[in-house]
């Protein structure tokens, strides 16, 4: 059993280097907030299959709390993406943001 | 299985770090910085700090995310950091003086899950036997944080409540006085 708890930690810290990756990346602003909102995910996950692999079955509340914080991050950057046309300067800068 | 999560999440972690540092967005900082804290928070959880990793979550990951992002919202100009590609000296020295001082405090503190040390042996047993009656709190929790650590959440709350009365001046409108006056008088 352990095993299997050890083959999926392994896969969703996978999945986590490439949101990483994305998040690092990401041309555009909405590429980061999708990999952050990813790697938000992937971090439940994650706190889930060590909750049930140490045994301590009060740690899935953690990964409740998370997925609950993980939602109220993406709204408040997506409410500034969205705002940001009248907030920024006049270039649209804050919409499309490319990396130089 | 713990030691490779620990060693994927701290290697995350200083990926993290880095790429704070190097980047210019600070609305890509913001977003890393949440990430960040909800790296900790997952290093707590496997450290089996299951109540620090709730407290960092909840005000790591959400509050101050939510904060910078208003922030950011609220300056018009400059979602760009500017550096002037000269590095100081005397911040470095200080970091580094710093960072060394704590590294050498770290041998002080007791394996993690040792069993024979101090703070696990003796202050633990102390606690749950005299606490009752040397502070009178008749829950264990609260007699370890108001009485016997009184001093630390004193400064605790103080630290909140500057933070708190901060945030607070910032962000609160400037509303425009309206002095109405009736009568005569030409007021302003």
């Amino acid at each position: 059993m352990t095993l299997y708890f050890l083959i999926a930690a392994i896969a969703i810290m996978f999945t986590m280097a490439l949101a990483l990756c994305r998040a690092l990346l990401g041309p555009s602003v909405f590429d980061r907030i999708l990999a952050v909102n990813m790697f938000g995910t992937k971090a439940v996950l994650l706190v889930a299959i060590f909750a049930f692999f140490s045994g301590r079955h009060d740690l899935l509340d953690i990964a409740l709390l998370y997925s609950l914080l993980n939602f109220v991050g993406v709204i408040a950057a997506l409410r500034l993406v969205e705002r940001g046309k009248f907030f920024a300067n006049n270039k649209g800068h804050s919409v499309k943001m490319e990396d130089e | 299985m713990s030691l490779l999560v620990n060693l994927v999440l701290l290697f995350f972690l200083l990926v993290m770090a880095l790429a704070v540092l190097k980047t210019k967005h600070l609305f890509a900082m913001a977003m890393l910085f949440g990430l960040y804290s909800l790296l900790v928070a997952g290093l707590f959880v496997v450290l089996d700090a299951p109540d620090v990793a709730f407290t960092e979550a909840a005000v790591g990951t959400g509050i101050s995310t939510v904060l910078m992002l208003v922030t950011l919202a609220s300056i018009r100009d400059g979602h760009e950091a500017t550096t002037h590609g000269k590095y100081r000296v005397a911040p470095l020295v200080i970091c580094i003086f710093m960072g060394g001082l704590l590294i050498f405090g770290t041998h002080d503190i007791a394996e993690l899950g040792d069993a024979n040390s101090a703070p696990n042996r003796e202050v633990a047993a102390r606690y749950i036997e005299k606490g009752q009656s040397e502070t009178g709190v008749p829950n264990l929790v609260t007699a370890v944080l108001a009485s016997y650590r009184g001093f630390d959440t004193l400064g605790e709350v103080t630290v909140v409540l500057t933070a708190g009365i901060g945030v607070l001046l910032l962000l609160g409108k400037r509303k425009k006085i309206h002095v109405k006056t009736s009568g005569g008088g030409n007021g302003k």
